[in-house]
């Protein structure tokens, strides 16, 4: 890797990471759960952009399985989250997910 | 480490990466304040998930990619569902605490971290050919594992067979403590609307999630009725 197009990874990694202290103040501040909610799954995708800018920067791209893991952690959180949050509970099977919110306040 | 041998062999370029550590500890240092000031628990689990997604990061930096596995599959996934499974049955809300009660917790704290960075100065430098991880039976894990286990990662060579019992005995500890868990926290939920109050006083008999199985809340429950 030539040392201009170093410099232009590293670059586009620090820009990435301003970023997500940017989310970082939305998450901070943020004055609902929804925004926090939202800035934490926005966290998550700047991470994985991060990771793999950064296997790049490295000169090793096979650590893209870990953004790619971190992409799943992100999605499974965000699921749990939102579950939290509707129906108060985590064991619902979400094909019965509108009978549960039928059946009254859970 | 193996970063330092190839640039020992071909020299690719590689730009500084410390401006990425400063930035990437400075949000870890924001996260963490941020996580003790907070009083909403929603905040705070999801704080710790942004916690843990960025130590994460940070060990990929340092070339401890097996460690950033870990930490991202069980700090930002499987923490952040136990956490507010654990809300599930507690306040929303955390009181602050007096500041005379603050200062044994600060004490120990200063003491710890006094500790950890005494014992900073008796590490060995990055790379040294000296150090106990380079000296002694390291260098044969990484000369023999490609002949006697035929699998080209040496720590998971290493995990998985030359310390298999090890690692099996690990998998039970961690199997049974993972079943205690569940079968505290209980993730049906809240069904029976149990509020625990922090000194355990409010507690009464039919609240239980338990209890509320045989209560009234079982026609109510659309599991129950499929069932039956």
């Amino acid at each position: 890797m030539s040392p201009v197009m170093g410099y232009f990874m590293l670059g586009s990694a620090l820009f990435i990471i301003v970023s997500m202290a940017l989310m970082l103040g939305r998450l901070l501040g943020g004055p609902t759960l929804y925004d926090r909610l939202l800035a934490v799954n926005s966290f998550g995708t700047k991470t994985v952009l991060f990771l793999c800018v950064f296997c790049f920067i490295i000169g090793r791209p096979d650590g893209v399985d870990i953004a790619l893991l971190y992409a799943l952690m992100n999605f499974i959180a965000t699921i749990a989250v939102l579950k939290f949050f509707n129906y108060r509970a985590l064991d619902v099977d979400l094909t019965q997910a509108d009978e549960a919110e039928r059946g009254g306040a859970r | 480490m193996s970063l330092i041998f190839a640039a020992a062999a071909d020299v690719p370029f590689v730009p500084p990466l410390i401006l990425i550590d400063i930035f990437l500890l400075s949000i870890l240092v924001v996260v963490a304040v941020a996580i003790v000031r907070m009083r909403s628990l929603f905040g705070v689990v999801m704080l710790q998930g942004v916690y843990s997604l960025v130590s994460a990061a940070w060990f990929v930096t340092l070339d401890a990619v097996d460690v950033a596995f870990t930490e991202a599959a069980v700090g930002a996934g499987v923490s952040t569902v136990l956490m507010l499974s654990a809300m599930l049955l507690a306040d929303r809300k955390s009181t602050p605490v007096p500041m005379r009660r603050q200062f044994g917790a600060l004490a120990v704290v200063v003491l710890a971290g006094a500790a950890m960075l005494y014992a900073v100065g008796d590490m060995p430098a990055f790379g040294d050919v000296n150090s106990p991880a380079n000296a002694y039976v390291g260098m044969d894990f990484m000369a023999k594992t490609a002949e006697e286990i035929k699998i080209p990662n040496v720590v998971t060579a290493v995990l998985g067979s030359y310390r298999g019992y090890d690692t099996f005995g690990e998998v039970v500890v961690i199997f049974s403590a993972g079943l205690g868990v569940l079968l505290l926290l209980g993730l049906n939920g809240n069904s029976g609307g149990w509020v625990a109050r922090p000194n355990g006083q409010m507690l009464n008999d039919h609240s239980a999630p338990s209890a509320a199985l045989s209560d009234s809340n079982v026609a109510e429950d659309p599991q129950a009725e499929d069932a039956q």
